[in-house]
């Protein structure tokens, strides 16, 4: 290395990003990688708002006013599908990107070209699926869950490339999930042992590795779809041998650890943010790793309480809800820790802290949905109508995407090296908190009196709580577009960020300057 | 007027709130079974138990959210861990968790158990109606929407019961045992009636078992609970429960109709009299996909107006509606119609929109081609 440093001499310390646009297309630099990550995941928060948008229009009176039962099932897919894999886990890996490396005291992720690989297939990923929209006979329609054979037999052309684009966004992931664990094993500070690292990184190890368990299963249920569908075999079709319910063990193998991939991670990101503004070291760190371990083993063993209706043999029925129900111990020992971090603390509530104060607030009460749904005879009325829509909304809205703000908030001075305006961010906070608590809440009232979830039109008797559902909507996506205008305020400019400047923050990440520099930690630090 | 202002008030309160308790229901009703009164009870116990644990932990956070700011001068305290107080919030939710466990257990096993039924009926989920089938007793049929398409459309008031009447509603006896054997046709579409909490999935290739013991008469409404396509929200579920006595009375006028309808096959039908009876199936079985003026909606579903099929020979035009076109949304109606019907249908689509063919088929053609099937 030497050699190289006295050929270069001079600028060696101030090796800057390239210039122009190949700065992005060709960059391995984490800093980078994650900055690409945030923007397209907000991008593709817009594009699922907007589907959203037209669900909610179309919901706001009884009758069929703006779109086509056919439209609207489209709507309701690529709602799903954007949000979960383009909008939420771009998100998480956004961060993971920015700020593992600085939070171990790393020069960079351990991958760094696999790391610009994984980035670069997302755009094409949902390029394609997106552009299913514009095909004759139209994008995907059979739900994000995509049942067969509603999905293999019954479904639209444009389900082949459906398939492609899951297999690349799944690809993707194991990539990136593969540079977290690569990085997190390998590249920390010496004294940063597993047991000092922050809960982020500790919640994104665990992720990661949920990640490279499920993905593959997900990869293998489209690919046995494929087949169904082109070369005429017959996994999910009875007709042929096959078991349309044998896709479901499938999908929800994969799909029940993907919804603790899209909140894990947050859960590392709150216990952060409440320790910094209670200024109190965080209550429980190490009953928050075993209790997130926990929550990640269980993930694996309950995943058909999706599908209590489909007639599991009752022995069956009864293991997966006691599995499920046993969920809420590790996740009420975290809600605890929560709450005693900020017991007798000194508290001030900046925007980061607002939106994970509500974090904790709204994710539980998802999680007291979150229970009763697991009580099977009770799930056989709450299964499939709008009582389960406002349960995972409930802990994904306020849960997955608030964390995202909260993360945000809590370290835009430290990529922009300005100081957000606070009067706004706390504005969002109060929209986003008033709009989605009434677009989401009163969906529990006409679940329970019996609204199914993915129709199109209704009964009059859930007419006046869809259109307050609808309103809370409008009010919580026209919000987002504020926040974008937040965002762009702070990088162009505002008060300078100092290095550290959250006064109860603790963590390597403010040890260096605001900006962080386009290389950091080129020198590992020394953790005591 | 303003001299009774109370009047008024009150008259304004009433209509606010007399309306509100039609439309704003919030809360799962108990039904009308021992099952779905006792799934009523297990719902509330949880939410309580939820509600408690949620005052108790939001009460603790917002006692620190307003006593222990900043701005009071709150001194941040340094204490970080307390094995006893882990031990306990764990143990504890443990224990109500069991506590819980134990009245789902006996609701869940006793909602498992379908043996020794007094009527068997077999439900059939199509895209996008129900098929009920009276197993042993020789009486079947569809259930469609009965909503007309202007209400939906918006052209006209909406009923009390939009998008939750049906053309011939399910008949069930009051107190029987009631088992229902679940199935689909052609993707998963789910049974569900919340009054009785029942819901299957209708799964096609499998059947599952359910059942309901009906206490009070009277119309239960439901829903397809799984998304099942374009018309998944257009699928209801209407039980009409009657006294013993009331449906034994209606299942052997049913019986009596099927006979009638055998002999209807073997009459001599013109033109004018099937394109009449064609005009009424097609508008509640064909009009879904091929849409009342025939021009369907291309490409899922090919229009009818001057189709090659329906302007071809009536052979081939009669064999596509009977067998359907496997791997497409088009189903084999010989397996759902009757022969008079599936002649009826044929001769209308090949004489309506212009397709003036003046040709008919007939049902003996029908019964023909069953027959063959069959051989």
């Amino acid at each position: 290395m030497s050699a190289v440093i006295d050929d270069h001499a001079g600028h060696e310390h101030d090796h800057g990003p390239a210039k122009g646009l190949m700065r992005w297309v060709l960059t391995t630099n984490h800093k980078d990688i994650g900055t690409m990550y945030l923007w397209f995941s907000f991008t593709m928060f817009l594009l699922g708002g907007s589907f959203a948008m037209v669900i909610r229009a179309e919901l706001f009176q009884p009758g069929l006013q703006i779109v086509e039962p056919a439209f609207f099932n489209q709507m309701t897919t690529m709602h799903g599908l954007i949000m979960v894999f383009g909008a939420v886990m771009p998100a998480f890996v956004g961060l993971a990107n920015w700020m593992i490396p600085l939070m171990i005291g790393a020069p960079d992720m351990a991958l760094p070209r696999l790391n610009n690989f994984s980035f670069w297939l997302l755009p094409a990923a949902f390029a394609m699926l997106v552009s299913t929209l514009f095909t004759a006979g139209g994008g995907p329609n059979f739900g994000w869950t995509f049942y067969a054979p509603l999905s293999t037999t019954y479904a639209p052309e444009s389900v082949t490339f459906f398939i492609f684009a899951i297999h690349m966004m799944g690809i993707s992931s194991i990539m990136g999930a593969i540079n977290v664990i690569a990085t997190i094993l390998n590249l920390r500070a010496p004294g940063m042992t597993l047991m000092k690292m922050p809960l982020f990184v500790w919640t994104w190890l665990i992720t990661a590795f949920l990640l490279i368990a499920v993905m593959p299963v997900l990869a293998g249920c489209v690919t046995m779809m494929l087949m169904d569908i082109h070369f005429g075999t017959s996994f999910f079709s009875a007709a042929g041998g096959g078991d349309p319910v044998l896709f479901q063990h499938v999908f929800w193998f994969f799909g029940h650890p993907e919804v603790y991939i899209m909140i894990l991670p947050a859960f590392g990101a709150v216990s952060s943010i409440i320790p910094a503004f209670s200024r109190k070291p965080l209550f429980g760190y190490t009953s928050m790793v075993y209790a997130t371990a926990s929550i990640a083993f269980l993930s694996f063993i309950v995943w058909a309480h999706h599908m209590f209706v489909v007639g599991i043999p009752v022995v069956g029925e009864l293991f997966f809800m006691y599995a499920t129900m046993l969920i809420a111990v590790p996740t009420g020992v975290k809600v605890f820790n929560w709450v005693s971090t900020m017991w007798e603390g000194s508290l001030t509530f900046e925007t980061p802290m607002l939106f994970a104060v509500a974090f904790v607030i709204l994710f539980t009460i998802g999680g007291f949905s979150g229970l009763m749904l697991a009580i099977a005879p009770a799930d056989f009325q709450y299964h499939d109508t709008y009582f389960v829509v406002a349960h995972f909304h409930y802990v994904l809205v306020p849960g997955a995407i608030f964390g995202i703000f909260a993360s945000a908030y809590y370290w835009l001075p430290k990529w922009t090296g300005h100081m957000y305006d606070e009067t706004l961010g706390k504005l969002h906070f109060w929209l986003s908190f008033i709009g989605m608590n009434m677009a989401f809440f009163p969906m529990h009232f006409v679940g329970l009196a019996g609204m199914p979830r993915r129709v199109p039109d209704y009964n009059l008797q859930f007419a006046d709580f869809n259109m307050v559902s609808s309103i809370g909507a409008f009010i919580f996506g026209a919000t987002q577009i504020f926040f974008l205008f937040i965002v762009i305020k702070c990088i162009r400019g505002g008060e300078p960020a100092p290095a550290k400047p959250w006064d109860g923050a603790e963590g390597l990440e403010w040890t260096v300057p605001s900006p962080a520099p386009y290389h950091t930690f080129v020198t590992p630090p020394e953790v005591k | 007027m303003m001299r009774h202002p109370h009047v008024w008030m009150g008259l304004l309160l009433w209509s606010i709130f007399g309306q509100a308790q039609a439309a704003w229901t919030m809360n799962m009703a108990p039904g009308a079974t021992e099952v779905s009164n006792a799934v009523f009870d297990l719902h509330m116990i949880i939410f309580v138990i939820c509600v408690v644990i949620g005052i108790v932990v939001f009460g603790a956070m917002f006692w620190s959210m307003i006593l222990h700011r900043r701005s009071t001068g709150q001194e941040a305290a340094r204490f970080h861990e307390s094995t006893t107080v882990e031990t306990l919030w764990t143990v504890v939710p443990l224990l109500i968790l069991i506590a819980m466990a134990i009245p789902a257990t006996k609701t869940l096993i006793n909602i498992y158990d379908a043996s020794e039924s007094d009527l068997d009926i077999q439900v059939t989920g199509y895209q996008w109606k129900w098929h009920y089938k009276y197993l042993g007793q020789d009486v079947e049929f569809f259930s469609n929407l009965a909503t007309p398409t202007e209400q939906i459309h918006n052209q006209a008031p909406k009923g009390e019961h939009y998008l939750l009447e049906v053309d011939q509603p399910l008949v069930l006896p009051v107190g029987a045992k009631v088992r229902f054997l679940v199935t689909s046709a052609d993707v998963i579409h789910s049974w569900w009636v919340p009054a009785f909490a029942v819901k299957r999935d209708a799964i096609p290739g499998f059947i599952n078992e359910a059942w309901t013991r009906i206490e009070k008469p009277g119309l239960y409404r439901g829903q397809c609970a799984e998304l099942c396509g374009k018309d998944h929200g257009f699928m209801p579920i209407v039980a009409e429960v009657k006294s013993k006595a009331d449906f034994e009375t209606w299942l052997a006028e049913r019986k009596a109709e099927s006979a009638k309808l055998k002999e209807l096959t073997s009459k001599e039908w013109t033109l004018q009299e099937l394109v009449e009876r064609g005009d009424k199936v097609y508008h509640t079985t064909c009009v879904a996909c091929h849409q009342a003026e025939g021009q369907g909606l291309p490409p899922m579903f090919p229009a009818l107006k001057g189709s090659p099929i329906a302007t071809g020979p009536k052979e081939d035009h009669l064999h596509r509606v009977y067998f359907g076109k496997p791997g497409t949304a088009m189903a084999a109606f010989g397996k759902q119609l009757s022969e008079v019907d599936i002649a009826a249908v044929v001769t209308y689509e090949r004489n309506a929109w212009g397709n003036n063919k003046g040709d008919m088929v007939t049902p003996k053609d029908v019964l023909a081609l069953k027959q063959g099937e069959s051989k």
